[in-house]
């Protein structure tokens, strides 16, 4: 795990540009994600839909990635690939040691719950809980103490600046807070990647940009993989690298 | 987790918790009511039956007569024959008094020998028999020059009177109707039980708890002792230590007895030794009824089997058979109860569940991104269909406890309002023997029978006459229904709140588990 990327992202780039080339699976621990050939089709009422076309990817560990373009293209399957949500049709995926695309339901879930953090475009926070058990839901699955749960969580709202609202309902708070209760939600289990689908979509420029702080300052404290999808360029420009998707092809930017 | 996360739903929809609840809570409760009442009608009928045959008693064995050819004297009925130069005249008025003692309508159908067939049966714990009679006084006067106009000597004869004897208990005795040119006559009847006075466990004595004095006890054997109903007694002015006359003979009354079911009185208005009551009557060594104990309860049926097998021509109930037999408006109850009252909480209840399932599938569709999210940050399928589970669960119980407020508030109305049910123990046709039984309780509860009452024109005695075979002879206790609350009735509100409860969590469950975690990344929802 690299603790400065910035710095080493020089050597980040080409390592990555090689990996694109020739992909081999199971490369070593550099890679959290190795993707072979990675083909998902929807069966939609009428017409077969290639959400992805033959996506070979990988993305080293600690890298902090932006996925770009047009509505359709399939950025969002590519995200629930990356996260354990779906199966491909076709094709591996892989995260660390895990072979995603060979998992029953029941471990998918498990990885879901130990090594991905995900942080959503309209916050997806449970409206019946306060702040602080949204929190403590990324920790049940977790076998974690009661009490652990609770100072993990509290310390985790207090990381995003939400020490004051433990006890507010998602109701009672602005969208920029409510996405910094879905960021504590997401990092409470330090987990390996973090997956945000348009973190900012649903903001105004200003709590974007301290949205978009926020995780980037995580990114670098803690060495995590980032894959953010995203409209907004402004958002994409901080990112170490660019992928862009259309109509399932994938391409660097 | 699993708990606040149940709390904060239900509490923060709290709309849905409440439709669900109360759609539960009264369907239980209704449940509950039926249940209930239904317990208090059997309980009725049970006492009702108790104050005719007793307790303990699995099964009893009468048989029918055959009936009197109609027109016939003698034919049964109770004629009373009074000679041109009988009675006390003066002045021009005639006084005539006579009493008699009969074996009522059904007759002496077995002899003691087949108390001892029965006896010998095996699975028979304990028998005896009794001999249901009937005290009659006719009293009158007749005017010296009204004595040949009406009703020429008094002979009635009981074969007219062919099954118009419909009785019903709590009247008063209309004798005496004075269509008779100014004769006035008086017809008083009441009803005599030969018991074995060595064996009350078994039969109709064993029904009754001791008001004052003793009961009758093997040294009465022979004796003229007799025992009364207590309020027979009282509206006979009768009392321990006092006499009564039966057939002429005077009895001592030992003791009054009470029905122990409180709202009905024994099976007879006197009960005296069954060998003296044989005599009196006429019918040595014979009986009208025989009451068994099986020697085990779930062998009731199988002894009853033997019992018809060893006595062909006798009829042998059960107490399920006699339960049947008990009419009036708590039969009326009885099948309302079976009837309408479990239809409409089945309807009822399946609504209930309805409403539940569906309220928890339309939930677990409002939440469908909700799931998905939990879903996408690792929460297993297992975790999610507890949780709904648990949370219909808990909406379930929500509505078992206030299904069990609203089933004790319909149970404590019901008990407020008390209401009265009547029952009537009969046997129509067949059980002719029981009839005579249950047509003792009847006088005992408060009245004299008025059957036909005053058609036989001359001197408005009743119809009933012995011919009467088959007639419905009803012992009518009026009991004032008391619905129990019970223990299990607390099991049934759990155990549908509980079902309902699982039914409506597994389906909504199973919604919740085919919910892709990828609904999570939808953005519209
Ligand atoms: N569950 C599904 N069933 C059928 N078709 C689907 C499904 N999910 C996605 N698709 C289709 O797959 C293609 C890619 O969808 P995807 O959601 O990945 O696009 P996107 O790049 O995220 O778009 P947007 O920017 O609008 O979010 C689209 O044509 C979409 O209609
Ligand atoms: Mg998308």
């Amino acid at each position: 795990m690299p603790s400065e990327p910035v710095s080493e992202s020089d050597v980040v780039m080409s390592q990555e540009q090689a990996i694109l080339n020739s992909p081999t699976p199971g490369q070593g621990a550099t890679n959290v994600y190795e993707l072979v050939n990675v083909t998902k089709t929807y069966n939609a009422t009428k017409r077969k839909v290639t959400a992805l076309d033959n996506v070979t990817l990988s993305i080293p560990n600690g890298q902090m990635v932006a996925i770009q373009g047009p509505t359709g293209g399939g950025k969002s399957t590519l995200l629930q690939m990356l996260g354990a949500l779906d199966r491909p049709t076709s094709g591996d995926v892989s995260l660390g040691s895990s072979l995603l695309s060979k998992l029953g339901d029941h471990k998918l879930a498990e990885i879901r719950a130990k090594e991905i953090g995900f942080v959503f475009q309209s916050f997806n926070l449970i409206p019946t809980l306060t702040a602080l058990e949204n929190v403590e839901t990324a920790l049940a699955p977790l076998h974690v103490s009661g009490a652990e749960r609770r100072d993990r969580s509290q310390a985790a709202l207090e990381s995003v600046g939400l020490a004051d609202r433990y006890t507010h309902l998602p109701a009672e708070l602005s969208g920029g807070q409510q996405q910094r209760v879905a960021i504590a939600r997401a990092l409470v289990k330090s987990p390996d990647v973090l997956l945000a689908d348009e973190p900012t979509g649903a903001l105004d420029e200003g709590t974007r940009d301290e949205i978009m702080d926020l995780l980037e300052g995580f990114w670098r404290e803690q060495g995590l993989t980032l894959v953010i999808v995203t409209h907004d360029s402004a958002v994409a420009r901080r990112a170490e690298r660019r992928l862009h998707i259309k109509a399932g092809k994938v391409r660097d930017a | 987790m699993f708990g606040t996360y149940l709390r904060r739903e239900l509490i923060n929809r709290r709309r849905q918790t409440i439709i669900i609840a109360i759609g539960m809570g009264l369907a239980i409760g209704l449940v509950i009511l039926v249940n209930s009442f239904s317990a208090g009608v059997q309980n009725a009928q049970a006492s009702v039956l108790q104050s005719v045959y007793g307790v303990g008693t699995d099964i009893t064995i009468s048989q029918a007569a055959t009936p009197p050819t109609a027109g016939a004297a003698g034919g049964g009925g109770q004629g009373f024959n009074f000679g041109a130069g009988q009675g006390a005249t003066s002045g021009g008025t005639t006084n005539l008094s006579q009493s008699r003692l009969t074996a009522t309508r059904t007759q002496t159908v077995f002899a003691d020998s087949q108390l001892a067939t029965v006896k010998a049966t095996s699975g028979v714990a304990a028998a005896t028999g009794t001999l249901s009679l009937e005290n009659t006084t006719f009293s009158g006067q007749i005017p010296g020059q009204a004595a040949g106009g009406t009703g020429g000597t008094g002979n009635r004869q009981g074969g007219t009177g062919t099954g118009t004897g419909t009785g019903t208990g709590g009247g008063s005795a209309t004798g005496g109707a004075d269509g008779a040119g100014g004769s006035a006559f008086n017809l008083d009847r009441f009803t005599v039980l030969g018991i074995d006075p060595a064996g009350d466990s078994v039969g109709p004595l064993s029904a009754v708890s001791l008001a004052t004095g003793r009961l009758l006890t093997a040294a009465d054997k022979g004796t003229d002792n007799a025992v009364l109903d207590s309020s027979y007694a009282t509206s006979a002015s009768l009392a321990t230590g006092g006499t009564i006359a039966i057939a002429g003979t005077t009895f001592t009354i030992v003791g009054t007895v009470d029905s122990t079911s409180t709202d009905s009185a024994t099976a007879s208005n006197v009960y005296i030794p069954l060998d003296v009551a044989q005599t009196l009557s006429s019918n040595p060594g014979m009986l009208s009824n025989m009451y068994v104990t099986a020697a085990s309860s779930s062998q009731v049926d199988q002894l009853a089997a033997n019992l018809k097998t060893a006595l062909p021509a006798a009829t042998v109930d059960t107490q399920a058979d006699l339960a049947n037999t008990v009419s009036g408006s708590l039969s009326t109850a009885s099948s309302l109860v079976a009837n309408l009252g479990l239809w409409l909480s089945i309807l009822v209840l399946a609504a209930a569940f309805l409403i539940a399932i569906l309220f928890t599938i339309s939930g677990v569709t409002r939440r469908t991104r909700e799931f998905g999210t939990l879903k996408a940050i690792g929460w297993s399928n297992n975790r999610i269909v507890g949780q709904v589970a648990g949370e219909s669960i808990v909406q379930g119980l929500i509505g078992g406890v206030l299904g069990i407020v609203i089933g004790v508030i319909g149970i404590i109305v019901i008990n407020v309002i008390s209401p009265t049910l009547s029952g009537s123990a009969s046997t129509t046709g067949t059980g002719a023997g029981v009839a005579g039984a249950a047509r003792r309780a009847a006088g005992a509860a408060g009245g004299a029978i008025t059957g036909g009452g005053g058609e036989g024109g001359g001197f408005g005695q009743r119809g009933a006459g012995g011919g009467g075979f088959g007639a419905a002879a009803q012992a009518t206790t009026n009991i004032a229904l008391h619905a129990p609350f019970t223990i299990e009735v607390v099991l049934i509100a759990v155990g549908l709140a509980v079902l309902g409860g699982l039914l409506a969590g597994a389906i909504g469950g199973w919604r919740a588990a085919r919910l892709r975690p990828a609904e999570a990344l939808r953005s519209v929802g």
